[in-house]
């Protein structure tokens, strides 16, 4: 039996092979691996890139205090971005689950629609969610937009549930109880988290500090936009990545709050857009800085 | 000689409730483009996109194009440097009189195109011109769209391949099997097409994957939608059973069912009785699971999301509905209009104007909670249900709790209405308040855009209105707003013509006569519809036309009441008199003794007499005529074939 870092050693292992760069999870939270620069951010322009890493990826809302046995508060995630995408995309996708021990021909695979969007990201791609004997393992998609920006090259972008797919491989009805490695369940090393981050995210969590750690890091991500000058000869320089930083910061406190049930469903579209603007900027900013973008392309 | 033609489109896979559409797109496509065929054929799998035709020229017919060269006058050296450059010489060119003189001409014999030349031109255009709702571009910015990668073309005429390229991929005889159980390369020819994929377990009929997976649903209830999702799901489906534990049965079957069927793509299992049984079906995309390994991995992911369901049901029912209402002020309905809790607060008031009782009110105030339990976050097409479910759980009254649970029916026109009149009138209220308020604030639809689908709120409303029998004058209910009444006289006439299947005419006579009370619409439609079967109907009406004319050119709009000294010919004295013997009848009893009268009238009496107190007499007996019969349709609105 595959424990849950054997998958992941294989993953890393098949998508290496292909070419990819394997990374290791970004240090800033994320509420997925899309939103790491290494996918947001390196999807623009048309240079080449292939990546794959795991992205432990945090959504306050869905946390269940450890109770519930297929929904987490942080779970992993494995990103694979290959762009552009190359024409066997498909065939290497299902390699790789051939890779970790499934035998397609005994199981069952449906590709079926699904779309995905990220408003705050003013990023979509088209695709299909990867249903694997009835249970969702795989979002696949086709990047069109990023940043508000049409991009150049289609990158594909492959995001394995690891939990789930782990669960379904070891015959497990519950995430707790899956081998993360020889004499450890994932209980075992995870467990407190999602105890104690559902007790701060739902309970404790403190509305007004919340509120003000996001203003600042707003604050201090649109200080800086407005300090980047696209004509200035020195512009390499600029830190956009520790700006992105602080535009991380803020999508997470608003999810933070979401969970916490401090906006109400009118103020939730103004936030959206605040950190929507702040990604947004980044993206055409970076766009300029990597000289692959002319302004006049950017879609507004 | 005639050719067989073969084109596959192969792509990634299609979103299954686009491709009926592209087809037919396909096949119109193929059609418009003129080339001479027998028979055209499509298939489609979620991979490829198939047309079939036979019959087809290897060449187009030849054909004679005539050249007009100069006149007859012009110099001989004009003449022969026009036949020089038409590759002939002036004996080779005819003279011929035109409207504007005599000219020569050259009769050219122009030999037909190759049949493979045209196609080979036109695929590409025809493959990318097929409509998807959503396209995509894959090859980068500026490259090709379709509604997914296109992987492999396959561009058959006879033996010849028709060469064209999309997006770096050049078509050729070569397709592909099913992803895990066949070939990646399948050469074919158009003769062993189907039967190459059938070897690589590709079913290309959508007919025989249809049967095949009906032929595996032993005692299932089939599901037609869900059926036509699975045959464009799979390229060889092949249905498997399989069952979960009985305890989930406490759960409602509604849930239950819900995700079975939506989201999980299974077909659900009853008894006889219609009660659930804990089996259900899945499709599979291969040929058989020996080993039980899917059976057993679907029946996992059920076991799980039931549990889901079961754990929400559970802690949903910890905080009554009661007490939510207060909750819903952080639900927004729309921005301009506040929250539910402000819907809720509207939809009790107006309960009351569409003469509800309590019930009305109290499943009013509760109707809306629902949307903040977990459940109906988890499963938002259960709104409504979920609510009536958990009234029902806490004792609320049936009358109440099926009111709430029905309260957003009817979602299409071939769903019922609420089941009881407490249900009739808080759906009323709830549609009502939508489209009252989205017209007040602008919001309204515009041509496909109907974000808040009030097209079907209006069409749920009218269709409750009539189908409930519900004595409510529909435009008073509508806050005199001219654009919303507008709005709901087109939707009334929609449906008695479209769901209904009224005449449009008969529609329009009868609404003619008055839309306000549309049960009373209803009935009059039913009438007219019995009066059409009388020979009498058509003449009648073509006479109540007549009628109608002549008062609108004398701009007669009625006048002191009709004077029987002044009727002078018998016809006339005739027709009044069987006007007053008929009055106040149905105009079902009297029109064949109607109508002789009326022909007669017309026959021998001159609306325009000299005389002006005779003419307006004959006028007024028009108008009060027309009047009398007119209560249950404007019969002038029926167009009449004599």
């Amino acid at each position: 039996m595959e424990s849950f870092q054997d998958i992941i050693f294989k993953l890393k292992q098949y998508w290496a092979e292909r070419g990819c760069i394997i990374q290791e999870p970004y240090d800033v939270e994320v509420g997925a691996g899309t939103m790491c620069p290494e996918t947001f951010l390196r999807v623009l322009g048309p240079e080449p890139y292939r990546v794959a890493y795991v992205q432990p990826s945090r959504r306050p809302a869905d946390g269940r205090y450890g109770d519930n046995p297929n929904r987490l508060f942080k779970h992993s995630q494995f990103q694979v971005i290959l762009k552009p995408s190359p024409a066997d995309i498909i065939e290497q996708y299902l390699g790789s689950l051939e890779a970790i021990g499934i035998d397609l021909k005994q199981h069952d695979i449906k590709f079926e629609e699904d779309n995905w969007e990220a408003p705050t990201l003013g990023a979509w791609g088209i695709g299909w969610q990867v249903m694997l004997d009835g249970l969702e393992i795989s979002q696949f998609t086709y990047f069109q937009q990023c940043g508000g920006i049409d991009l150049d090259a289609v990158p594909a972008e492959l995001t394995y549930g690891l939990e789930r797919l782990t669960a379904f491989l070891q015959v497990r009805d519950s995430v707790y109880e899956i081998e993360w490695a020889k004499g450890f369940s994932y209980g075992d090393v995870r467990y407190r988290d999602e105890l104690q981050y559902s007790v701060y995210n739902f309970e404790m969590a403190d509305i007004r500090t919340l509120w003000k750690l996001f203003d600042l890091h707003e604050g201090e991500a649109t200080r800086l936009l407005a300090a980047y000058n696209p004509k200035s000869p020195d512009k390499k320089r600029f830190p956009l990545l520790p700006t992105y930083d602080h535009v991380l910061k803020c999508s997470n406190l608003f999810n933070t709050l979401d969970a916490r049930g401090a906006i109400s469903v009118t103020e939730r579209v103004g936030v959206i857009q605040r950190v929507r603007k702040m990604a947004v900027g980044v993206a055409q900013a970076w766009a300029d800085q990597s000289r692959v973008a002319p302004a006049a392309e950017v879609a507004e | 000689m005639s050719l067989p033609f073969l084109l596959e489109i192969g792509t990634e896979e299609v979103p299954d409730w686009m491709i009926r559409n592209a087809l037919e797109d396909l096949r119109a496509q193929f059609v418009k483009l003129g080339v001479p065929h027998e028979t055209v054929q499509v298939d489609a799998t979620p991979r490829r996109l198939v047309l079939r035709a036979s019959g087809l020229p290897e060449r187009q017919a030849d054909s004679v194009e005539r050249v007009q060269g100069p006149a007859k006058s012009a110099p001989p050296q004009a003449v022969e440097g026009f036949a020089r450059r038409q590759g002939t010489t002036p004996a080779g060119l005819t003279v011929e009189a035109t409207p504007k003189g005599e000219y020569y001409v050259f009769h050219k014999q122009v030999t037909g195109r190759a049949t493979r030349d045209i196609l080979a031109e036109a695929l590409a255009g025809i493959v990318l011109g097929i409509y998807f709702p959503k396209t995509m571009y894959w090859t980068g910015k500026g490259g090709p769209r379709f509604i997914r990668p296109i992987r492999w073309l396959v561009a058959l005429l006879g033996e010849d391949v028709v060469p064209f390229e999309i997006g770096g991929v050049r078509s050729g005889n070569v397709s592909c099997g099913h992803r895990r159980l066949g070939a990646a390369q399948v050469p074919v020819t158009c003769a062993d097409y189907e039967q190459r994929l059938r070897e690589n377990c590709v079913i290309l009929s959508a007919d025989e994957r249809r049967a095949r997976i009906v032929e595996g649903l032993s005692g299932a209830k089939v599901d037609a939608e869900l059926l036509e999702t699975l045959v464009y799901l799979t390229e060889y489906p092949t249905a498997i059973e399989g069952g979960f534990d009985p305890a989930f049965l406490e759960l409602p079957a509604e849930v239950l069912v819900t995700v079975m069927r939506h989201h999980q793509r299974y077909f659900s299992v009853e008894d006889a009785d219609g009660k659930l049984l804990p089996r259900f079906f899945a499709v599979m995309n291969i040929g058989a699971d020996p080993e039980g390994f899917v059976r057993r991995g679907n029946e996992r992911v059920l076991r799980a999301r039931f549990t889901d369901a079961r754990f929400f049901w559970d802690s949903d029912q910890k905080k009554k509905l009661v007490d939510r209402r207060k909750d819903l002020g952080a639900v927004t309905f729309q921005a301009k209009l506040g929250s539910y809790r402000d819907k809720a607060r509207r939809m009790k008031a107006l309960v009351k104007d569409l003469g509800g009782k309590a019930a009305s009110a109290r499943a009013a105030d509760l109707c809306k909670c629902d949307l903040t339990t977990e459940l109906v976050g988890e499963f938002p097409e259960l709104q409504g249900v979920v609510g009536g479910l958990y009234a029902r759980a806490q004792g609320e009254r049936a009358e109440v709790w099926q009111a709430i649970y029905d309260h957003y029916k009817p979602v299409s026109m071939e769903d019922s209405i609420p089941r009881n009149a407490t249900g009739r009138i808080v759906a009323l209220a709830d549609k009502l308040d939508t489209l009252r308020g989205c017209f007040r604030v602008g919001l309204v639809p515009t041509g496909s855009r109907d974000p808040f689908a009030l097209r079907r709120a209006a069409q749920g409303v009218v269709k409750i209105l009539v189908e409930g029998g519900m004595d409510l004058p529909l435009p008073d209910l509508l806050e005199g707003n001219a654009e919303l009444i507008a709005f709901f006289q087109e939707r009334v006439k929609f449906y008695f013509k479209d769901a209904r299947g009224f005449q449009y005419d008969e529609v329009n006579a009868a609404m003619a006569a008055g839309w306000s009370n549309l049960a009373d619409l209803d009935a009059r439609l039913r009438r007219i519809q019995g009066l059409r079967q009388s020979p009498d109907f058509e003449p009648l009406a073509a006479s109540f036309k007549r009628i109608r004319n002549i008062l609108e050119q004398a701009r007669f709009e009625g006048g002191a009441g009709i004077v029987e000294s002044l009727l002078e010919e018998e016809p006339e004295k005739e027709l009044y008199r069987e006007y007053q013997s008929i009055a106040g009848q149905p105009i079902e009893n009297v029109i064949s003794r109607l109508r002789p009268k009326v022909d007669l009238f017309f026959d021998k009496v001159l609306v325009n007499a000299p005389r002006e107190e005779v003419r307006q007499n004959r006028l007024q007996l028009l108008f009060e005529l027309r009047r009398e019969f007119s209560k249950v349709a404007d019969f002038s609105e029926i167009v009449t074939t004599s």
